[in-house]
């Protein structure tokens, strides 16, 4: 057999969420992954992130490319439906499938090459269409699947494992989704669960296209001395801008940081983003400022990392359509059919 | 002898790309059927916008053969750049008219033509001063001349003015007024009316002028698409702006007015099938128009789709290829392209229409074939069903008939299941269960992927499970010849040893040529194919007759190729009769072709092979 089941054993203490699940009932198949590998922290905190935001796993529809990270998908919310679609092509059916049912969470989970390679045109499209998903870029700048060919992110002089220095230029998802209009962009490391989690369940608030690129270093072929994207190239140079906590508020909010230093962003659907800057001049709700304190940093070798930019009351695809609020795939022959007396009028205009 | 002919001659309009002449010709079109004369008009336009030739032809017949004929008897030539060349098209013995205002040098003239010249430009400077409405004006007077010289019943030409115009109503008596300057200018200076007349009959009956982009568009309305992704080609983008223009009418929530359909014109065809596929991967009914190129972009997801068991929606209007190929010309090209679309051994389903009637009828239950046996299903029309307009049965509407959705199992039935596997074959049809995403919070959730996997829906390499897999998708293939439309005999009135097949917009011609060869005492038994994978009645209808002729738009004879391969039958028994310049198949190619082989059999000892 190809697909590895985990076993269906809970321990009777796990801790449950507001809805009776426990972080068992986020999880699914065990990872085919090289032990060790970034993604699958990413999966871990995705399963934190779903289970302490106490979403239904069935009402997630996790959408996927073709390579290691989009594998992912079948290590966590085994309760979900999951599309593991063509290279690079995620983000058209995602788009579809957001089109067909507005309802669900979206989670799209894609790789450097996926995203930044063959369907970097995709990426774009359904981030300029505001498409209402939380889009996980496991970015490792490499191509794992096919062992170790740079990918797109890889940063100009940084080397393979077999000692290749890449002579390309890179191509930063962060500073394009900024530039394409995203509004919610963030950056992390698949190594900083506490950075990541409420990333993650921030982004999943979020009304519009959320776009995140996490560093997931490839354990088998780029974590070695040269490459960008090391465990421990990331570490030494990551620049977190913000730290953040998200409630799902109902309750009042309280503040517990200093004043001027902390921002409060309340979402769409009520939850209430706590941003607690890191870094002085760092704004979050100014996209050309975001853009520009990325590029200096990037400029000096750092990964800025945190929330880099949010728009609260953003709009998406469907408000910009102005579909109905019924899910158009539920709407019956009734609701569809102009019927025979329409088209009498039709063929009566056409004689 | 000039030609004479009453309702029975094709005119010819040839023009400028982008001049305006196209509403003054279509209204022309329009007239001769408000008289109960059946016509068919095509255009014959060039991939550019404004400047290069352009020409709008008139079939006018009693008869109803609605197929091009082929040549003209009547050339309205309007553009100097093809003015050579279109008088050498002219029939024998036909006619001409031109814009008199200069002169053509009497060289560039047949002598066996009937001249007719009108100097248009003086008439129309000398009336107005703006030079658009000089334009403009020029071609309505064309048309009000014309009126004159073929006996038209002018009140017809005046009602649609006064329809084309409404609410703009002080462009009616101007427009009405340059038809009448047309026509006293062709009285006064010539014999009205000449050789070929219009006259008044009841041949139309109830039928309706419409296009098959535009029908097919209502079809995917009527059959409940609500998502549709497209990019723009031609000749099929009409199809899309089509569905647009329908939802606007039609799909609104009364209280909202918000729409009950979503419209994203997507940044290439692989997204747009891209968005089909996770449209109805997510329960709704999702389609895409494109041709031939766009085919080529979308063959991986294609191939996805078919082994994830997702049904999509693709109008192919299809056009002349290889490559670019001509762009805005004709041909059944794409028939292999659809039916094996994608990598590794896949099979799509196809429909064929033969006009914008059954491109609605196609169009609409396309949806219900794709649900019910979740595939791509390729609606395949060409430029000729849908660009132009084509006179055809009223369009009509089961208002019993609600939506197959094929096998989908609700939180209800889930809950009563004992198991659910995607694509166990419960029913032995093929077909598995599905659900759709969101449905249960703790069953029938499934994983869809194009790597090979079993009966849950499990990634698995194991090569008994994917042979499995593929048997059953084959069975489910099977289970499609019940379903889909079977092909349309017909026979000759005597025993016949020969037999002609055919597709989509070949039938006009075909019928016709039927009739032609008939009278050259060849009778023919006709199967219209109406769908792939074929119908067993293709089998049989080839069974009885010694060839058959395989008469199709393209070089390689795709139809035929299609027929051998699926059906096993020896390729000598199948004589291929090719078209493929661009230009609409004629009843006279298809005559000639099969008439002079026929020929031959009667003079010659009865060979083995036609070909």
């Amino acid at each position: 057999m190809t697909y590895l089941a985990k076993p269906k054993f809970h321990h009777p203490s796990l801790p449950k969420n507001e809805i009776g699940f426990t972080r068992r009932d986020y999880e699914a198949s065990t990872s085919t992954l090289c032990a060790g590998c970034g993604h699958d922290s990413i999966s871990a905190s995705i399963i934190e992130a779903c289970f302490e935001l106490s979403i239904e796993p069935h009402r997630v529809a996790k959408i996927s490319g073709i390579g290691c990270s989009s594998k992912t998908p079948d290590y966590f919310l085994g309760a979900s439906h999951g599309f593991n679609s063509v290279h690079g092509r995620m983000p058209s059916v995602l788009t579809g499938a957001n089109l067909a049912n507005r309802e669900l969470i979206y989670l799209g989970v894609s790789g450097d090459g996926d995203s930044a390679s063959i369907g970097f045109g995709q990426f774009a499209h359904s981030v300029r269409r505001a498409v209402n998903m939380t889009y996980i870029v496991e970015n490792n700048g490499v191509y794992g699947l096919t062992k170790g060919q740079f990918s797109a992110t890889a940063d100009r002089g940084s080397k393979s494992k077999k000692g290749a220095l890449n002579s390309d230029s890179s191509i930063d998802l962060v500073a394009i989704a900024l530039q394409l209009g995203a509004t919610f962009v963030a950056r992390s490391f698949s190594g900083d669960k506490g950075q990541l989690v409420p990333l993650i369940k921030a982004a999943i608030a979020h009304k519009g296209a959320a776009f995140i690129d996490v560093i997931s270093p490839c354990i088998a072929f780029n974590n070695h001395a040269g490459s960008t994207k090391s465990l421990d190239y990331v570490r030494e140079h990551n620049e977190a801008v913000n730290a953040l906590d998200i409630m799902v508020g109902r309750d009042p909010i309280t503040v517990n940081y200093a004043p001027g230093k902390v921002a409060a962003v309340t979402q769409h659907d009520g939850s209430v983003l706590n941003l607690r800057k890191l870094n002085d001049e760092y704004d979050p709700h100014d996209r050309l400022a975001a853009m520009n304190f990325l590029q200096r940093h990037a400029a000096q070798g750092q990964i800025v990392t945190g929330l880099l930019y949010v728009e609260a009351d953003a709009d998406d695809l469907h408000s910009n359509l102005d579909t109905v609020e019924t899910p158009l795939n539920q709407l019956d022959t009734a609701a569809l059919c102009p019927g025979a007396s329409a088209l009498d009028k039709i063929n009566a205009s056409l004689r | 002898m000039p030609l004479a002919a009453v309702n029975d001659f094709v005119i010819r309009f040839a023009n400028v790309n982008g001049s305006g002449s196209a509403s003054a010709n279509e209204m022309f079109a329009r007239a001769i059927m408000r008289m109960g004369i059946p016509m068919a008009p095509r255009n014959v336009f060039p991939s550019n916008i404004q400047g290069l030739p352009t020409w709008f032809e008139i079939r006018v017949t009693e008869a109803g053969h609605l197929g091009a004929r082929g040549g003209t008897d009547f050339m309205v030539a309007m553009n100097p750049q093809t003015f050579n060349a279109d008088v050498i098209s002219i029939e024998p013995d036909g006619y001409l008219m031109y814009d008199s205002t200069r002169a053509i040098p009497p060289g560039q003239l047949r002598a066996d033509i009937t001249v007719i010249g009108i100097p248009l430009t003086q008439i129309c400077n000398a009336e107005y001063t703006d030079p658009r409405q000089r334009q403009l004006f020029k071609n309505i007077i064309c048309i009000g001349a014309l009126s004159a010289l073929l006996d038209m019943d002018f009140a017809e030409l005046e009602k649609l003015i006064g329809e084309q115009y409404k609410g703009k109503d002080k462009l009616i008596a101007p427009n009405v007024h340059a038809l009448h300057l047309g026509r006293e200018y062709a009285k006064a200076n010539f014999a009205c009316p000449i050789g070929l007349r219009l006259k008044r009959t009841d041949k139309v009956g109830d039928r309706i002028l419409i296009e098959g982009n535009a029908a097919a568009a209502l079809g995917a309305v009527y059959g409940g698409a609500t998502v549709c992704a497209w990019y723009p080609i031609t000749p099929s983008s009409s199809l899309a702006e089509g569905f647009a223009k329908y939802c606007g009418k039609f799909r609104h929530d009364p209280e909202t007015k918000q729409a009950r359909y979503a419209i994203v014109q997507a940044e290439d065809e692989i997204a747009s099938i891209g968005m089909v596929i996770g449209a109805a991967w997510n329960g709704a009914r999702a389609f895409t128009a494109t041709s031939g190129p766009g085919i080529s972009l979308m063959q991986e997801f294609l191939g996805f789709a078919y082994f994830a068991e997702i049904p999509a929606v693709v109008f192919d209007v299809q056009r002349a290829g290889p490559s670019t190929g001509m762009p805005t010309r004709t041909q059944q090209c794409d028939l292999i392209s659809c039916a094996y679309a994608s990598h590794g051994d896949t099979k799509h389903v196809l429909l064929l229409p033969e006009d914008a009637t059954e491109a609605f009828e196609f169009g609409a239950s396309s949806f219900d074939y794709a649900d019910r046996l979740q595939t791509p299903v390729f609606v395949l029309l060409d430029l000729d069903i849908g660009m132009n307009h084509r006179l055809c049965r009223p369009l009509s509407w089961d208002d019993s008939k609600t939506y197959d959705r094929g096998k989908v199992l609700s939180a209800e039935d889930l809950d009563k299941a004992k198991d659910f596997g995607r694509y166990m074959d419960v029913d032995g049809d093929g077909i598995g269960y599905r659900t759709y995403p969101g449905t249960h919070p703790t069953k029938g959730t499934f994983f869809t992927r194009g790597t090979s996997h079993d009966a849950r829906a499990r990634y698995s390499e194991n090569g008994a499970t994917y042979v499995d897999g593929m048997q059953r998708l084959l069975r489910k293939l099977d289970t499609a010849k019940g379903i889909l439309p079977k092909p349309l005999r017909s026979n000759a009135d005597k025993p016949t040893r020969f037999g002609v097949i055919y597709y989509g917009s070949t039938a006009p011609a075909m019928s016709e040529a039927a009739e032609i060869l008939a009278k050259r005492g060849h009778s023919l038994d006709l199967m219209r194919i109406r769908a792939f994978p074929f119908h067993q009645d293709v089998a049989s209808f080839i069974a009885d007759h010694d060839f058959v002729f395989v008469v199709e738009q393209n070089r390689d004879a795709q139809l035929r190729s299609l027929i051998v391969n699926e059906l096993g039958i020896d390729p000598v028994r199948l004589v291929p009769v090719l078209h493929y310049d661009g230009s609409s198949i004629t009843a006279r190619f298809i005559s000639n072709t099969i008439g002079d082989r026929l020929d031959t059999l009667k003079v010659t000892p009865l060979r083995k092979a036609l070909s």
